[in-house]
Order: C-alpha cells, then structure tokens, then sequence
C-alpha cells in the first residue's frame, strides 16, 4: 500500500501541520513516511503545499506530480492540483471560497465544508483537524489513536489540553465530508 | 697582563639583557630597525615569565608576520589573511583554559579582516589581540594601508593619501574600545627601552585579565617600517614619533574597573 | 541507551546528529534553506549537555575560519551552509585542505548562480568535488539521498575527515534539507578528550611546538606536499568509494544519480520498467572518491548510461571520465530549484533510447 497525498491550500491554514501529523500517525503504525513541504517567501501569507507518502515500502521519490489523494483548501490550489490527481483517484475540497468547481468525471470527489463548521463552533484553529478527519474518514489509512498520539509528539507540552478538542474536530470532520 | 676570559666581562650579576629561552635559533627575516623583531621577543618574555609556553595557542597573520611561528616556541596557527580573530574565537571556546593570542599587521586586522575584529571585540572572546600598526603594507612592498597617514607616500598612494578620495586612516582601537566585549584597550611603542617596558607591562595585565576571563584585550604597537617607508632606522623611528604618535597617540584608551 | 526514532527535517537530523556524534563545536550563520540547523542546536544547546560549543558567527567567512581554528586543535567541528554561503567559505576550505585538517563541511545546495533561488539544486558539484577553492586539493564528498543518511553521514564523515586529516563534505540539497522522514538516531556518543599529537594545543616540554599552516615559500618542498596529497586523494579512490546499485543485473540502461535525483530515479525506474524497459541504477553515495571503476564495468553490458541532475550537467563529466567511451552517455536535468519528476525522467530516457 502507498498513498502519494498533496494538501494544499493558503499559508496559516495548517496545511504543513495536518502533513506532520499524518506523516507522525503513519510512522508510529510502522509505515514509512516522506513530508516534503513547498518552502520560502511563497509560504508567508500566500500557498502552501506539502507532498505526504505513506507506505508499506521504501519511499522512492519524495517529490511527486500525479497523487492518489488531493486535498485542496482554495481555489488557486483547486486550479492548479486538480488535473494532479491520479484517475481513479480522490479529491477532497473544503467548499469556502471556490467559485471553481472541482469537474473532472475520473475521479472520485469529496467536499467538507469544514471552514464553516470550524467557525460556527468557534474552533478556527483546529479547521486543518476537521479535513484531517474527513481524510480519515474516506480514505481509513490512519488510525485515530495514533493521529492523536501523533498530535501530542507535534505540538508543544503547552498546547497538550487542546488535544479533546482535537479529537472532537476530528470526530466532526469524519462527519462532515460527503461525496459530491 | 692576565688574560681576560668572556665570564670576567659578562657576570651573571651584571645581566641586564638576555633573550627569551621562547626566541627559537631561527634567524629572523625582519629588516633592520624593524619593529616586529621587539615585539616578538617583548611577548616571548611574558610568555616564558608567566609560564604560558605549556597552554599557548598563538594565530599568526598574512603579511609581515606570516612566520612568525618559527620564531616563538610555542603551539602556532597560521590563518588567512585577516581571519585570525575567528580562529582565536574557536580555540578559545573550544579549550578554554588556554591563552590565546592573535598578532596581527594594519592590513589584515583593520583592512580585510575588520569584520572579525569588530565581532570578536564585540562578542568579548577571552583572547588577547595584538596589532602592529605601522602604517603600511610592509611584505607585499609597501602599499597604502588602511592606518596610512594623510599625504603618506606609498606605492599605491604615490601623491600621498589623499582623504577626500581614499578615506582618513583608521584608529581600530579607538573602534573597538566603544565596544562592550572589550575590557583593555591601550596603545604602546617598542622604538624606545621606555616604551618597551611599557608594553611588556601591558602584555602582562592582558594575561592576567584573560586568567580572569574579562572579555578582549586589545593591545596596539603604532611601530615603523623602514624598508616601507624607505628610511634608515633612525630616520623612521623619528618619523614614527613626530608623525605617527601625534594621530595614534599612546596610553591607555580603555582599561577594566578594578 | 537504545537508538531512537523520530520524524525530522534533514536539517533537524543533521544537527541532532552532530550532537549525538560528539562533535565539540558548530559554527554558523543563517541563509535558507538549512538555518534549521543552527536554530536546531541552539534551542538544543548541547553545551549544557555535552559540552558541544555552537556558536553564530559573523559571516560564512568567520565560521570557516572558525572551523579551521577548531580543527587545528584536533576538534571535531562543523559548518554548514547554503550555495552563495559555501562560495564564501571556499576561502577557509582550500586553508584547511592545505594545513591538512579534519572538519566536517555540509551544504543543503539551492540554485545558482548568484544569489539564484531558493530551491533545491546539485548545481555545486564540480566546486565540491573538484576542490571548490585554489590549489589541487579535493574534500571527501558525501551525497545522503534520505533524510536518514543525513543523520549517518555526520559520524561517517568525521571518521572520514579524522582517517585522512581532509574536510569532508555533505553535499546535500534544499529538498532533502527540508524534507521530514522517519530516522533512527543512534545513542549520544561522549565527545572524544584524546589530545592529538598533531593539533596545537600548547606545546608540553615533551614535544616540539606543533604549527598548522598551508604555507611553504619553498617550491620544491611544496611540491613534495602536493604529491602527498594526491597520494592521500589515490589512498581514498582505493578504500573510500560508496554506492548503491539498484536493478542493475539485468539492465540495459542505467540511472546515475544521486541525492534527491536517485530518490527521482528509484520512481522513474519503476515506471520504465514497467514499461518494458530494462533500467537500473547507480548512486553513487561518494562523489569524490567517485565510484569510477564500477561504472567502468557496467559500461562492458549497458547499452548506455542516463545522468539525471539538477544541474545543467556537471556529475555527467565524471560519468563520460569513467566510461571513456565504452558506451553512449548522455545527461538530463532540470535547473533553477525546478525538481524533474519521475514521468520526466522516464520520457528523457525513452528519447535517449531512441538517441
């Protein structure tokens, strides 16, 4: 098994985090793993993406230009990662602020409207936590057990108490998505 | 008449002089009246005087100096030009029971290697840093230096330095004594027998504020250079104190609170 | 205490490694993409622990010479940098080749020339293995192509740089930098107090003064020297050279790549394999010594030879220097901080294929 992933959305979204945590989670089921963030000027308030592969074999190329699974939270993303994704694969979009809709009749698309949800609750922070959950949701690689022992190796000790509310982001998420 | 042995003239009792057991048998390639040749045997002294030839890392420079380890028995780094200060900072840092020195000429400390000076004064290194400024790019045959006096002749000044488009000369340790890493600063001469106990007195203080870990010494020699200059000896050693003494003048510029 | 597992950036790897490894001081100054390392150990602060001194310096300059300052005392110190950084340290570089120092050197290489980009590039290749700074001299180069080998490589290449008193290199690149993958760090290694008989470090009555220098103003005698040199440099082509082989029994074409193009290749091999095409790979894991002799013998049975770079070729002259013409060569790569991707790779060789 190897799930080639992009995410990619704005800068402060926790695009490169929600990476770190998977890549943590799948390494502690003894998955091998590759994080490899796009870097520099272009992440300071403009996009983000993270390359993730987790697999049962030695990763090859950490870098990649077809996926098996998108993740797209706006729409510059949308316009440039869509055709990135492999036929027969799956496309996960947060619906907030696409005027474009995702088109391609290949491939198996799914929306969470997790920034919404994320604001009503009044839990923006943890909105990477709600797509997180819809990933997990669609695609069962990762288990929630390890996300969350995942999320207590990538955030700071002080930030610990938040994980409950982590794990309810990522329960909501779970769901939240649904195939469009 | 008796014959008169080399003992009956030179009795122990009548010692004056001798030369620092630190001097190796090296002949010197120093020209004559040159300062350097003082300078080394003034610090050979203290080193052997305060018995630091055990625990001694000496940073030679590029220029006059550049062999300056065949001359003083000790432990010697020879680093690029300017540099010195960088290697004295990893010595230091890295074995710091050691007594680092760097010996350094106009050029390398306050042309190419300014950069270093200022940043190792800066961060207070436990080092003692001594500069022999005479004014002029001595081994590469007497260029402009950056301590070159206004209307000084040398070869790439040869109307004289001319401020408006060369810049005025450079007073380092007047730079570096603004900064708070530096705990002594002070300016001496090895042209007269006063001015080299002077000097000797201050080798001997910067020893001991590094014994107590007070931050930089910084200890110039204004000095002459006779081939540079293309004086004789005595000529230059005038030159030096009608000339360079009143822009660099000499004493004490900083010194550590007691 | 047992080996541990983390997930880190190369940069991360690098500089908890070090630590682990003993390394008695780093010496730096940030430029992307590898400041990780330097914040890396300053929050770890291992002067507390180990005794390791870290230390951000003035420049790129100052650091090398720092460098050589600590190696000379038989240290085991470290810089590390970026492209437009390294440039400046070639100064330090050829000193410390030239005193015959041991010191380890890493450059998470970004595109050129200039100030260039940002991104990942193996544009630094001819100044890593060719020397980089005046005089012939060259540095041990080491290529980690994993964030695992990043951390190994630290250690080996101190035992490298110590074996032959030469400065070895990681030539790593921005993508392996800044990459997270699993990697095992080995148990903290005390750092070492053996005084080495060689290094200034105050001279004891019992021996002469020791002096590092690089300079000899008599030619005949640095003559001698520079071929003591290039006998050092023949001892490492015999003992040192390391590399990895994928597929390469039964290929007709083979990869070589290394670092962050050989992860490429290890993908773009399978496409074409898939395919139909018979391809392999070799990465070379030295890239001085350069494994020349067993490209030599994969040239008698391969129809030819793909270098895959970043870089508008430059590993490819040592690929051709190996060969010498026993079989085609030829070279694709991508420049600039652009990264070739695995289908790209595949579609260069099916075109050389066809030549």
């Amino acid at each position: 098994m190897t799930e080639e992933i992009i995410i990619a959305g704005f800068g402060g979204q926790g695009v490169l985090s929600m990476g770190k945590i998977m890549a943590y989670s799948a390494m502690m089921q003894d998955m091998e793993v590759s994080w490899m963030p796009s870097y520099g000027p272009e992440m300071r308030g403009g996009t983000a993406n993270v390359n993730v592969i987790l697999s049962d074999e030695r990763i090859s190329s950490p870098i990649l230009r077809s996926f098996d699974t998108a993740i797209i939270l706006n729409q510059q993303s949308m316009d440039k990662f869509e055709k990135s994704v492999k036929p027969g694969g799956t496309l996960i979009y947060d619906g907030n602020g696409i005027t474009r809709h995702p088109e391609r009749k290949d491939i198996t698309i799914y929306r969470i409207d997790a920034a919404e949800e994320a604001s009503k609750l009044k839990m923006q922070k943890m909105f990477n936590m709600f797509v997180l959950g819809g990933f997990m949701k669609v695609k069962p690689i990762l288990k929630t057990d390890y996300v969350l022992k995942g999320l207590k190796k990538s955030l700071p000790e002080r930030y610990h108490n938040l994980i409950p509310k982590n794990e309810e982001a990522i329960k909501r998420g779970m769901e939240l998505i649904n195939k469009v | 008449m008796a014959e008169i042995t080399f003992n009956d003239i030179i009795k122990p009792e009548n010692l004056a002089y001798k030369r620092s057991k630190l001097m190796t048998d090296n002949v010197m390639h120093y020209c004559p009246g040159c300062g350097h040749g003082t300078a080394h045997q003034v610090l050979a002294e203290v080193l052997e005087e305060e018995n630091l030839q055990e625990r001694t890392v000496g940073i030679t420079p590029v220029g006059c100096s550049v062999l300056m380890y065949n001359y003083i028995d000790v432990d010697f780094q020879e680093a690029a030009h300017g540099r010195a200060p960088a290697l004295a900072t990893a010595v230091k840092r890295l074995m710091p029971e050691k007594f680092v020195f760097t010996y350094q000429g106009d050029g390398d400390l306050a042309a190419i290697g300014t950069a270093e000076t200022i940043h190792t004064c800066n961060r207070g290194e436990n080092i003692l840093i001594i500069f022999i400024n005479n004014g002029i790019y001595g081994m590469t045959g007497g260029q402009m230096a950056p301590t070159t006096l206004p209307g000084m002749k040398s070869s790439t000044s040869p109307y004289g330095r001319d401020v408006s488009m060369m810049g005025s000369p450079i007073k380092m340790a007047d730079i570096v004594a603004m900064l708070p890493g530096t705990c002594y600063v002070t300016r001496h001469s090895v042209n007269t027998a006063g001015g080299v106990r002077k000097f000797k007195r201050a080798l001997k203080k910067a020893v001991q504020y590094q014994n107590e870990n007070r931050g930089t010494c910084f200890i110039e020699v204004v000095s002459n250079c006779p081939s540079g200059w293309k004086m004789t000896p005595v000529e230059s050693n005038k030159w030096l104190e009608e000339n360079m003494f009143p822009y660099y003048p000499l004493g004490d510029i900083k010194v550590p609170a007691e | 205490m047992e080996k541990e597992l983390r997930l880190m950036k190369g940069n991360e790897a690098i500089a908890e490694a070090a630590i682990r490894a003993g390394a008695d001081g780093y010496f730096g100054y940030p430029i992307t993409p590898q400041s990780e390392i330097l914040e890396y150990l300053m929050e770890a602060n291992p002067q507390a622990t180990t005794g390791m001194v870290v230390l951000q310096a003035e420049s790129e300059v100052a650091a090398i010479n720092m460098v050589y300052g600590g190696a000379a005392c038989g240290k085991k110190v470290m810089t590390s940098s970026s492209s437009p950084g390294i440039s400046l340290k070639q100064e330090g570089i050829t000193y410390i080749a030239g005193a015959e120092l041991p010191c380890l050197i890493v450059n998470v290489v970004r595109g050129g020339p200039g100030l260039g980009t940002i991104q990942p590039a193996q544009s630094d290749y001819f100044q890593a293995t060719k020397g980089g700074g005046h005089g012939d001299y060259h540095l041990l180069v080491l290529a980690p192509s994993s964030v695992q080998e990043m951390a190994d490589f630290v250690e080996l290449g101190f035992d490298l740089a110590f074996k032959y008193r030469n400065p070895a290199m990681i030539l790593s690149d921005g993508a392996i930098g800044q990459m997270m993958e699993k990697v095992w760090l080995k148990p903290q290694k005390k750092r070492s107090e053996e005084i080495l008989p060689w290094a200034t470090t105050g001279k004891p009555a019992t021996r002469e003064r020791n002096i590092i220098t690089s300079l000899d103003l008599d030619p005949a005698r640095q003559e001698k020297f520079n071929l003591k040199l290039i006998a050092k440099y023949r001892e490492m082509e015999e003992n040192e050279v390391r590399y990895e082989e994928f597929m390469t029994e039964d290929a007709d074409y083979i990869f070589v790549a290394y670092g962050t193009s050989s992860r490429i290749c290890q993908k773009a091999l399978q496409l074409a394999r898939a395919e139909g095409i018979k391809a392999g790979l070799l990465r070379p894991i030295t890239l001085f010594p350069f494994p020349k002799k067993r490209l030599n013998e994969l040239a008698d049975r391969m129809k030819g030879m793909l270098a895959v770079e970043m870089s508008a070729g430059q590993m490819v002259e040592d690929v051709m220097l190996s060969v010498n013409g026993k079989t085609r060569v030829s070279h694709f790569g991508r420049m600039g901080g652009m990264i070739p991707t695995p289908e790209e790779v595949v579609e260069n060789l099916k075109s050389f294929i066809k030549g």
